[in-house]
């Protein structure tokens, strides 16, 4: 558990940060969002001390981060640079491999993890391993970055707009995996982001930043059906906020008996891609199958309904 | 044979054989009838018989027109090779047949013909090198086999009937303790410039006071004339070795050795200095940042990111430092601080042009193969190698 306690960090008198208080709960993942200059990079920066806080403190499982030297205490707490950061003059695996080679893992180890994080991130080693930072594409970078922040399985990882330079698909799928890795490991992820999209889709919690200060926090669904301020409204983005809350839940929270035609859609997928298909083939019912089991249907009906309970 | 967009005659080559054939009709040795008059010149082909001087112009004149094909760098390299050896076979002839029956004080040199070739020939192995571009190994081979074939030629005593080798024969003690004065003023001041100048350009990279402060007086050093600097140190250290007990008894004295170490150290100091600086700041801001990100300590960053990452700029001020001290150390023999330019003032004095080359010549190869070898150390450096893939 991370408790940020009143949190301040002013520049030239004006606060950068202002009075932001916020617990993270061990093994979630909450996504800082913000326009930019809010306060997002400062604030994550005061967690691993590479900003030290004006006022406030920070505590990891009840130890105030003041408590360990610097550079032990970033040692354990992983970090992705907002722009990847890499160093020009090593390859991809020594990149990654920095952090482990700093808490002196044997080589063998390391290479092994080198090598996993790599396949996991869709990179062959083999193709990969032995490149330099600048013989890779930005987004191939960016992921190498990733990589090098996961290498130590820390416990805490603090990621700075990890995705920024991927294309929408490649995106998705980083975050899926990102998803995928942190529900196997049960690492706390604080992640930053300009975009409600990726916060809402990869946040257990969502924290918006306005100037500084932190004016909601809480699970998507509140942010977008109670937006605290017009601010985080204009955040959430007015007419998308229906697509944005059907996009939380998945078929198999509406599925009821009855007919359906057509292709079977599964029950993981989200109601708003459920509506998309619905609109898009002309169907007002879509059967849902699990493991390839029909296991019932999802209506047109019950999704509008799901999404204009909250008007 | 031409391709489509480069011209079958390298431009370059055209003009080096022109110039080359045209340095032919200048004369290639001068004979005189003692050290101190001045020579006549002898074109190459009256020196000695045609069996005697043809080889060595069909040489020259193949190497000339090998120069020419520019798709060819390594014929042309090649070309330069040959030419090079038909001068060096003209001048042992050369050197032998004019000394017959002129006199037991008869000097024979070089003459224009011979320097104007073999600066052109130079160009052309330059030239030719430069379309190479070979890696840095190939490079240090290239030195090596260069160094092993001029070893060769002076080591065969062939050469030995040359005026400037007869100058050398009658010092060789003396020649032998001037190069390792010079050795010892170049690469010692260097040795000790690095070891001053890194660790000050570490400390001006951690703190920007300092650099404010400390970079300007070095600049102001590097601005005082050679001459006046080695001045200076006269009274400066005489009075040290005066007043300082134990001075004296390491050898520190206004003039000789310890002044002209001083100067040239003092010299050093900005080009190590500043390019420490200038190296340390080439590390990327993020990666600066990913690393303290990560939890490297100062000294972990210092090492594994920006002393890597800066080496090559770093490595270029050490080669700045160490080519203009091996020149600077000429004029170290004005206070007595020994070296190859004790030969040169002396030849001044006397007006013996083959004392003077005595003292120059070496300074020239040593400067050009330090340089060449710097070069090499830098791209070795290089933090990511240039891939051929
Ligand atoms: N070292 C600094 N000195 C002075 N002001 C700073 C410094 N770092 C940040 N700031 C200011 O603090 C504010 C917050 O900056 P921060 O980098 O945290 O924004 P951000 O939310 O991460 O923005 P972005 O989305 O553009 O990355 C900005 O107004 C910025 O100008
Ligand atoms: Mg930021």
């Amino acid at each position: 558990m991370i408790e940020i306690d009143r949190i301040t960090r002013l520049y030239d008198g004006k606060p950068a940060v202002d009075a932001v208080s916020m617990t993270v709960e061990t093994a979630t993942i909450t996504a800082i969002v913000g326009t930019s200059g809010s306060g997002k990079t400062t604030l994550l920066r005061m967690i691993n001390r590479l900003v030290e806080p004006s006022s406030g403190e920070v505590r990891i499982n009840g130890e105030p981060t003041t408590g360990l030297e610097k550079h032990v205490l970033r040692r354990r707490i992983g970090y992705a640079i907002q722009g990847h950061g890499l160093f020009p003059h090593h390859t991809v695996a020594r990149n990654i491999g920095a952090v482990p080679r700093l808490l002196g893992w044997p080589a063998e180890k390391i290479r092994a993890r080198v090598d996993e994080l790599l396949d996991l991130f869709s990179m062959p080693p083999a193709e990969f391993r032995d490149r330099f930072p600048a013989e890779l594409s930005g987004g191939q970078q960016q992921r190498v970055g990733v990589a090098r922040a996961l290498a130590s399985r820390p416990d805490l990882l603090l990621m700075d707009e990890p995705f920024g330079a991927l294309d929408p698909i490649i995106r998705t799928r980083a975050q899926e995996d990102l998803r995928r890795i942190q529900r196997a490991l049960g690492s706390t992820i604080l992640i930053v982001t300009h975009d409600m999209e990726e916060a809402i889709q990869l946040g257990d919690r969502v924290a918006v930043m306005d100037a500084g200060r932190l004016v909601q926090h809480g699970t998507p669904a509140e942010i977008i059906t109670r937006p605290a301020t017009a601010f985080v409204a204009e955040m959430v983005g007015g007419v998308e906020r229906p697509l944005r809350l059907l996009s939380l839940f998945p078929v198999s929270d509406l599925i009821q008996e009855g007919p359906a035609e057509g292709a079977a859609v599964p029950d993981r997928t989200s109601l708003r891609d459920a509506l998309s298909t619905c609109l898009w083939t002309g169907r007002d019912a879509l059967p849902v199958e699990r493991d390839g089991q029909r296991i019932g249907r999802v209506t047109l009906d019950a999704i509008r309904s799901r999404a204009e309970c909250h008007a | 044979m031409s391709t489509r967009n480069a011209p079958a005659v390298s431009a370059p080559g055209l003009l080096f054989a022109v110039l080359g054939l045209a340095a032919l009709l200048a004369p290639f040795m001068t004979l005189a009838a003692n050290r101190i008059v001045a020579g006549e010149g002898v074109r190459a082909w009256s020196m000695a018989g045609p069996e005697a001087t043809l080889p060595g112009l069909a040489a020259i004149a193949a190497g000339l027109v090998l120069g020419l094909p520019a798709a060819w760098p390594r014929l042309r390299l090649a070309g330069a090779a040959l030419g090079l050896a038909g001068a060096v076979w003209l001048l042992v002839q050369g050197s032998a047949a004019l000394l017959d029956g002129a006199g037991d004080y008869a000097r024979v040199s070089p003459g224009a013909g011979f320097w104007c070739l073999l600066v052109i020939l130079a160009l052309l192995m330059a030239d030719a090198l430069s379309n190479l571009a070979p890696g840095p190994l190939a490079r240090a081979g290239l030195l090596a086999a260069a160094l092993l074939g001029l070893a060769t030629v002076l080591g065969s005593g062939a050469l030995a009937d040359l005026s400037i080798f007869q100058e050398y024969a009658s010092r060789k003690d003396a020649f032998r303790d001037a190069a390792w004065r010079h050795l010892w003023l170049a690469f010692g001041s260097l040795a000790v410039a690095a070891a001053v100048g890194f660790p000050l350009g570490i400390l001006c990279h951690r703190r920007p006071a300092l650099r404010e402060a400390l970079l300007p007086v070095l600049s102001f050093l590097q601005t005082i004339p050679s001459l006046a600097m080695f001045g200076i140190m006269i009274p400066l250290l005489g009075w040290v070795s005066d007043t300082v007990p134990g001075a004296q008894a390491i050898g520190i004295a206004g003039i000789g050795f310890a002044p002209a170490f001083l100067a040239l150290v003092l010299y050093s100091l900005l080009p190590v200095g500043a390019n420490t600086v200038a190296g340390l700041e080439t590390a990327p801001p993020a990666a600066l940042e990913a690393a303290r990100g990560m939890g490297m300590t100062p000294r972990q960053r210092l090492f594994q990111v920006e002393l890597p990452l800066g080496l090559p700029v770093i490595l270029a001020g050490l080669r700045i430092v160490l080519v203009q001290n091996i020149g600077l150390a000429v004029i170290a023999a004005l206070i007595g601080g020994g070296g190859f330019g004790t030969f040169v003032f002396q030849g001044l004095n006397q007006t013996a042009t083959d004392l003077i080359l005595l003292g120059a010549l070496p300074t020239v190869a040593l400067a050009l193969v330090s340089a060449i070898a710097m070069d090499i150390l830098v791209d070795l450096a290089s933090p990511t190698p240039e891939r051929h893939r």
